[in-house]
């Protein structure tokens, strides 16, 4: 089977990368094994979060960063593409990339962020809030929305809370076995008709508040439940991040991938490309475990496998590979330097990744392979977690990427 | 090391069940699967009779980002740890061979009587076949019937060769979907063998916990495909359940070992589209030919990863407008959805999908799965075609015999 370009993982990098690639009139074929660290999504994405200007942030970073690697006026123009990008897809951002805003975690902590989706809870300054009372609403047996954390970190900056449970019949059906009481089962039930008796239990808990704070488990297969439920709650409604699996993300997920296909690429999911053929420095074609002899041919490929959690790199006893293809990594080869033994510290190993040249082509045995690049988390120099900067990477070293393919085959000029 | 042991508890596997959204009766695909494994290993009475309600549909496995082997896991435990007895209704759900070879002898009287509201009625009370099923119509004549006297002589004359693993659907039920096979087969050039012997593939006996009766049947199944493929042949079907079952289930869950013939064992989709993507074969379609369709992909196609064989074929048709339906189990899950007891699950599963079939108003469903395509005509009142009679109807039977013809 022959496409333009192969994308190995179907998470946000590679979506991206597919869309994109198919808006310019390529071929495009995703394999994916098991699904993405978009289902981890917090609701917001970041750019670097270091500081408050995040492309001041980016310019004193470290010349092997994938960031100062695309060069701080490429990552600036590439950024400003992202949130049209998303809008067009229905996925709606708000944010400056000028100006990190203030999200909150699901456990209460304020932290940087680029781009907040628009039903949350975002904020200019992590101290001054714009509510005076708000209304913490959480789902009864919704164990992964800690409402007690999210008023303390608020009572502290001088916000009055109230916290208060919303039963209905529905839900309570899923509370008996409350191990799957999980933020996307509730979102299962929380759609269609009952949104209306969802809103109408909301209001009835509003008690003079300024705002309504709700968990993240409405809206999994699309955003009309969501709007319908913000035009029916009587107050600026916000929701926060649930512990995962992460509502939103799927939704992203679904999304994304529904916009790759429906533009014709094919995308298949619980698949893993076992080998490649490699002629004169390229990559031929590859193999994939459902696909058995199948060759699936391409000029270009992108390999946005992700990080140690999608498995597109794997710490052995000996060292950090790459199991796809054995390209070359980055990474200390001394097992002892891999942590830092206090956990908080930036961890050595978050900037383990595929050694890439300035195009972010990968290289095998020291040498490059001229029509395989890498995008997003398994590229090496960056630390998402510390840094707030994973989202970041993965989208746009995937519009750098696909600038890149497209430059080399003629396609567009960058 | 253990497929269980990579299990990072990432609950992603969770988001996808079908039936722990619906059921809150199910633990769901990690406390049943890797989870519950440990304890199990420990001691078989932490096993739990809830692990019955798994669909066994996979795509706990298909979204796993660890590759642990869940729908696996549940599936061995079932069979390995259940004290539950299948009953009588079970063995007339699981033994589709038995209950089709009766069937059909009498399909007329047969279709009738399940057809009425108080056979609807008794069947529902005491066998707990539920009655707002509608049981699937039997033919007057097996496929394989047909096929002896009708097609059998004609195919000597081609020098390439396929066998056909036709299942009990399209033998008892939809001989048309075999006749389609046969007749496009046929046009590109290859003649159609039966297997010396065909059984039931057994994925129903294996659900309903017929160990011992679906390894026999699959010994036998495996002992016809070495014939066939020891000639040189390919092994052909038209069902994703039939194919996923002998390529996978007779090794994972049988124990058997088909690594010699599983390479083998392919949807006809898959075979057909390779030929034309090879520029071995060549399909010319009628150009009057105009359909809005929508392709279903059955949890076991998902999982076989094939989807993209049937869909390209459609795609190819140019009078198919083709629209891609989100991947989602149907509900039925083979025999599972026609029990009393299932019903409301069924069909709460199915929900989303039969609203964004409604939808999108297209002429035809297209799926490669017999019970999928009984539960969304149920369910939806549209038509459900497998790819291979869509791509029958709509093929040029002359000028593709005449592009294919070798000189």
């Amino acid at each position: 089977m022959k496409f333009d370009t192969i994308i190995i993982g179907g998470g946000l990098s590679g979506l991206v990368a597919g869309i994109e690639l198919l808006r310019k009139g390529q071929r495009c074929l995703i394999v994916s094994s098991g699904q993405s660290a978009l289902h981890f999504f917090s609701g917001s994405l970041e750019l670097c979060g270091t500081e408050e200007d995040p492309l001041n942030a980016i310019r004193g970073l470290e010349s092997s960063h994938p960031y100062s690697r695309l060069g701080a006026d490429r990552v600036e123009a590439l950024a400003a593409k992202v949130q049209p990008f998303l809008s067009e897809l229905g996925l709606h951002f708000k944010g400056d990339v000028r100006k990190n805003h203030w999200r909150m975690t699901p456990l209460g902590v304020m932290k940087r962020a680029w781009l907040t989706l628009d039903e949350f809870a975002s904020f200019q300054d992590p101290e001054t809030m714009p509510w005076k009372k708000v209304a913490i609403i959480n789902i009864d047996g919704f164990l992964d929305f800690h409402t007690s954390y999210i008023a303390a970190s608020l009572e502290e900056k001088g916000v009055e809370c109230s916290v208060s449970g919303i039963s209905l019949p529905q839900l309570d059906k899923l509370r008996e076995n409350p191990t799957e009481m999980r933020s996307t089962n509730i979102s299962k039930v929380l759609t269609g008709d009952i949104i209306g008796t969802l809103a109408a239990r909301i209001n009835e808990r509003i008690d003079g508040a300024d705002a309504v704070l709700m968990p993240a488990v409405v809206g999994l297969t699309g955003c009309s439940d969501v709007v319908r439920l913000k035009e029916l709650v009587d107050r600026p409604l916000h929701f926060l991040p649930t512990l995962p699996p992460s509502v939103p993300g799927i939704r992203m997920q679904l999304m994304l991938k529904r916009h790759f296909q429906k533009q014709g690429g094919i995308y298949m999911l619980g698949d893993s490309v076992v080998s490649g053929t490699f002629v004169d420095g390229r990559l031929k074609s590859v193999r994939t475990v459902n696909h058995e002899d199948t060759e699936f041919e391409a000029d270009n490929f992108i390999l946005a496998s992700g990080s140690f959690f999608s498995k597109g790199l794997v710490a052995t006893q000996n060292g950090v590979v790459e199991p796809v293809f054995g390209l070359d990594v980055d990474a200390v080869s001394d097992r002892k330097e891999w942590y830092d033994r206090n956990m908080f510290n930036a961890q050595p190993y978050m900037k383990f990744g595929v050694s890439t040249d300035s195009e972010f082509r990968v290289r095998r045995d020291g040498n490059t392979v001229t029509n395989l690049y890498a995008a997003g988390a398994v590229l090496s120099g960056f630390n998402p977690i510390k840094e707030g900067s994973g989202a970041g990477v993965s989208v746009l070293t995937a519009f750098g990427v696909v600038e890149n393919i497209l430059t080399a085959t003629g396609g567009v000029e960058r | 090391m253990e497929s269980f042991e990579q299990c990072i508890k990432c609950t992603v596997c969770t988001v996808y069940c079908p039936m722990v959204a619906v059921n809150p009766d199910y633990p769901g695909p990690k406390q049943a699967g890797p989870d519950g494994e440990r304890y199990r290993l420990k001691n078989p009475m932490f096993y739990d009779d809830a692990l019955d309600l798994c669909l066994n549909c996979k795509r706990c496995e298909v979204a796993c980002p660890s590759n642990v082997k869940i729908g696996d896991l549940i599936q061995n435990a079932r069979l390995k740890y259940s004290a539950r007895k299948p009953g009588l209704r079970d063995y007339m759900l699981a033994n589709t061979d038995v209950m089709g070879s009766m069937a059909t002898t009498f399909a007329p009287i047969v279709n009738g009587m399940l057809g009425l509201k108080p056979v609807k009625k008794v069947m529902d009370k005491t066998l707990a076949i539920d009655h707002h099923r509608t049981l699937p119509k039997y033919s007057a004549q097996k496929f394989e019937t047909w096929f002896r006297r009708k097609a059998r002589k004609s195919q000597e004359a081609f020098p390439e060769k396929v066998s056909y693993f036709h299942g009990c659907y399209a033998n008892y039920n939809n001989p048309k979907l075999a006749k389609d096979f046969v007749k496009i087969m046929n046009a590109l050039g290859y003649g159609v063998n039966l297997l010396e012997k065909e059984k039931c593939c057994g994925v129903a006996l294996i659900s309903n916990g017929f160990k011992e009766k679906a390894l026999k049947q699959a010994e036998l199944n495996l002992r016809s495909i070495r014939k066939a493929v020891s000639r040189g042949e390919m092994v052909l079907t038209t069902s994703s359940t039939c194919t996923f079952t002998m390529r996978d289930e007779y090794a994972h869950i049988l124990g058997l070992d088909n690594s010699d013939v599983r390479g083998s064992i392919a949807l006809a989709t898959k075979f057909i589209y390779e030929l034309v993507d090879l520029g071995k074969a060549r399909l010319v379609f009628k150009k009057d030919y105009v359909k809005r369709i929508a392709y279903h992909t059955p949890c076991h196609m998902e999982k076989l990863g094939w989807a993209v064989y049937s869909t390209s074929l459609l795609r190819m048709i140019p009078g198919v407008d083709f629209n891609m339906l989100d991947s989602q189990c149907c509900g039925i899950a083979g025999t599972y959805g026609f029990k009393k007891e299932h019903y409301n699950d069924s069909q709460k599963i199915g929900e989303s999908l039969f609203r964004q079939i409604a939808d999108l108003n297209v002429d035809v469903v297209s799926t490669d799965c017999e019970t999928c395509k009984w539960q969304i005509e149920m369910s939806t009142g549209v038509p459900v075609e497998n790819p291979i009679s869509i791509i029958a109807d709509a093929l040029d039977v002359e000028a593709t015999i005449k592009a294919n013809q070798k000189k």
